[in-house]
């Protein structure tokens, strides 16, 4: 590879051909300020529009600055990046960005988080010439069942843009409108519930202001708490346990399961559970209908819809409803864990307790946004009641716990409530890409084989490549089976089913990158894939950790199916644990 | 950017389909295409654009983003006949904004809207290459020159009948 010379700040660098000069410059440890670019280096995904001009530097013998992020260095190049011309055309730049930004701050829902603020720290602005005359952007506030899109705090840094369309594939969003009038919106200007949006968050987890923003959801969960009437019980998902200490200072990968089950519990709640206890329900139907349709197929049955595919994640859910609605037939119609966990809550445990269903709130702590609107899809819910009431992201979550003054990191472990509080290892490898297959392949290998496993670990199932593939011995039945991760890749992957060429019997889809650690409810990862790394290796920790790791061996799950609902697939567990699919594809753009 | 809600036929969609082809349904040529459905029909309305992301393989909102940043696509029906002001230079500064000023209280409609009977739109464009007519006033192929305020009555009542 060609290498190119040149200086910068003084220092002699060498770098690859087709470097920009940002990249050039952290090599040699120059940190040159950013806001609109955006590097997430584990996805291969890249935004540079160039767009915001803050990252402006000198080069000797051009006329004008360039922007740093998307300028290569050239041989010979000499760069200065903090020049009094640079530092006066940063200020001024970022004065013009704030001109007519809202300055709500102090409630907004980024502040202490926003890219846009700590810029404005860091270059020292203290006021807005010109301010008084400035005109204010002005825009409808788009609020979805998931996510809030507050564009008056739009600073068009298109990174949003670059994960619905390069990442996801979804297309949602699209710089539209030109000059002042520009902002990031579905087509048409319609809100994000007539879009092809699935509710991923990743638009959320990427944009450096309070433009995208979830719904939150946490004045209700405080309503409920403090009503005396209400018997108020909360499931946390696998991913969250991984992530939440961030949101505290801990380092990435710190386990805060008993941490988080102790602030839980002073927070008020009435029983903490675990969404883990439904995800080995989970693994209960969705593995016997991955069994019943290889029992068919083994058989000779040609019309068996194979591969099967995994229905846990509601982004995914939502994205084949829109894109692929000829083929919504083939995903498991299992529930995913968050709504199994709703459903029997406010069945059979409530039976238990003698409480009446519309006593019984139900909250969900999901390191996920599309989770608030999968609550709220009519068939989860019974006259109007839903099977889960709120569902808040980790962050959200963090919110409540630095609201009640508890001191989180300094809490003792506590134990999760019985029944629904227990759970074996597969069901916590659930909240990272490849775990859902993985703990499907540890029930049905063992039911379809008879034969105990030595070990449950499948190490080829895991790893954070986009798309991975392997193939299990299934008592002399090679199952192939096919993982991916965002919905880009699942997308590829649907492309072949769709065109006759997947050879896999079993797919696991999650849409967020590394799976439900990086989910869109989750502390900020800025793509940064280490933390994503760091939280998955956590999540296998904590299964490792465990006594029990295959899912039908939870002896609460044993115990539900004795008492209540009879066998995987019985009628009562098609009732309450399985669900059926929409197309979407016709009402999106009905104006 | 508002539009009019309607259904297109059969052959309109496989007329959109042909431009597409012949572009290659290549999304680069997103552009190319709308000017020829833009030339086809008289402007772009929502369905046009479902059509053309679908065909080229973008996403709508891709389309409607650069339908709504060059000027020259709209999303409205254009007037029987469309007025076109030149607000370039030379006709600037001989007063083709009172000249716009008087368009719009006439016909009771902003730049880039259609008049309610759908005879006329309004328009701006810069330079057609007739500075010393200015101020310069094209409705549909026909063109005025020298346009004064008080002309722009009579202007209308010629295209009136």
């Amino acid at each position: 590879m060609d290498q190119i010379k040149l200086t910068i700040d003084g220092k002699a660098v060498e770098v690859p051909k087709g470097t920009t000069i940002y990249k050039a410059a952290k090599t040699l440890g120059i940190d040159i300020p950013i806001l609109c670019y955006m590097d997430l280096k584990g996805l291969n995904i890249e935004n540079k529009p160039g767009g915001c001009r803050i990252c402006v530097v000198e080069v000797e013998g051009r006329r004008n600055l360039a922007s740093s992020c998307s300028t290569d260095v050239s041989e010979g190049m000499v760069v200065k990046t903090s020049t009094i011309r640079v530092l006066n055309a940063r200020r001024t730049v970022m004065e013009l960005i704030l001109s007519d930004h809202p300055k709500d701050c102090l409630t907004c829902a980024k502040s202490g988080k926003c890219d846009l603020q700590d810029m404005a720290i860091k270059l020292g602005i203290r006021n807005i010439p010109g301010q008084e005359f400035a005109e204010m952007s002005t825009y409808r506030l788009d609020t979805s069942p998931s996510i809030i899109r507050e564009m008056d705090k739009c600073i068009m840094c298109r990174r949003c843009e670059t994960m619905c369309n390069d990442f996801q594939t979804v297309g949602a969003l699209s710089a539209v409108n030109r000059g002042f009038m520009s902002v990031v919106a579905p087509a048409f200007e319609m809100n994000l519930e007539h879009s092809p949006c699935t509710y991923c968050g990743q638009c959320v987890a990427v944009c450096p202001t309070g433009a995208l923003t979830e719904v939150d959801h946490t004045r209700n969960v405080i309503a409920a708490l403090s009503d005396p009437t209400k018997t108020v019980i909360v499931q946390t998902a696998p991913a969250v346990r991984a992530a939440l200490g961030e949101e505290f200072g801990l380092e990435p990968g710190t386990l805060v399961t008993g941490k988080m089950v102790t602030a839980l519990r002073t927070l008020g709640f009435d029983y903490v559970f675990d969404t883990d206890f439904a995800a080995d329900l989970t693994i209960m139907e969705e593995g016997s209908e991955l069994l019943g349709r290889l029992g068919k197929f083994l058989a000779g049955d040609k019309d068996v819809k194979l591969p099967i595919l995994t229905s846990c994640c509601p982004a995914w859910v939502n994205f084949f409803e829109h894109n692929f609605p000829d083929m919504k037939d083939i995903p498991s119609t299992a529930r995913s864990p968050q709504q199994m966990f709703g459903s029997i809550a406010k069945t059979y445990f409530a039976d238990k307790i003698g409480v009446k269903r519309e006593d019984l709130i139900v909250v969900s702590i999901m390191p996920c946004l599309a989770k608030k609107y999968e609550c709220q899809r009519d068939e989860f819910s019974v006259d109007g009641n839903p099977d889960v009431d709120f569902s808040i992201s980790t962050r959200e979550l963090g919110f409540l716990i630095k609201q009640a003054n508890i001191q989180f990191n300094g809490l003792p472990d506590e134990d999760f409530d019985k029944p629904m509080g227990e759970s074996t290892g597969a069901a916590v490898i659930f909240g990272t890409t490849g775990g859902v297959i993985e703990a499907a392949t540890r029930t049905a290998f063992e039911l379809h084989t008879g034969k105990s496993l030595s070990n449950v670990d499948f190490k080829e199932l895991r790893g954070l490549e986009g798309i991975r593939h392997a193939t299990i011995d299934f008592g002399g039945f090679p199952l192939k089976i096919g993982i991916a991760h965002g919905l880009g890749n699942a997308r590829k992957l649907l492309e072949d089913i769709k065109a006759g060429r997947s050879e896999f019997h079993a797919i696991e889809i999650m849409a967020c990158p590394g799976g439900c650690i990086g989910g869109g409810g989750q502390p900020l990862h800025h793509g940064d894939s280490t933390i994503l790394k760091a939280r998955a290796k956590a999540i296998y920790a904590e299964d490792t950790s465990k006594t029990l790791r295959k899912s039908h061996e939870n002896p609460y799950i044993i115990k539900l199916y004795e008492e209540f609902l009879g066998k995987p697939l019985s009628e009562k567990a098609h009732h309450l644990l399985h669900t059926h699919y929409f197309d979407k594809s016709k009402n999106t753009f009905s104006i | 950017m508002s539009s009019v809600k309607i259904e297109l036929r059969k052959d309109q969609i496989e007329k959109i389909h042909e431009i597409c082809k012949s572009f290659n349904y290549e999304g680069g040529e997103l552009i190319n295409v709308l000017h020829k459905c833009q030339h086809e029909f008289g402007y772009l309305p929502a369905e046009i654009q479902e059509v053309v992301a679908e065909q080229l393989k973008l996403s709508v909102a891709k389309v409607y983003g650069v339908v709504t940043f060059y000027s020259f696509f709209s999303m409205i029906p254009k007037g029987k006949f469309p007025i076109s002001i030149c607000t370039g230079t030379a006709c600037y500064v001989r007063g083709a904004e009172n000249v716009l000023a008087e368009f719009k209280k006439q016909l009771k409609i902003e730049v880039g809207e259609t008049s309610a009977d759908g005879k006329f739109s309004l328009s701006c464009l810069r330079c057609v290459g007739a500075c010393g007519l200015a101020p310069v006033v094209l409705v549909g192929e026909k063109t005025f020159g020298r346009v004064a305020p008080d002309g722009v009555k009579a202007i209308l009542a010629e295209f009136e009948q």
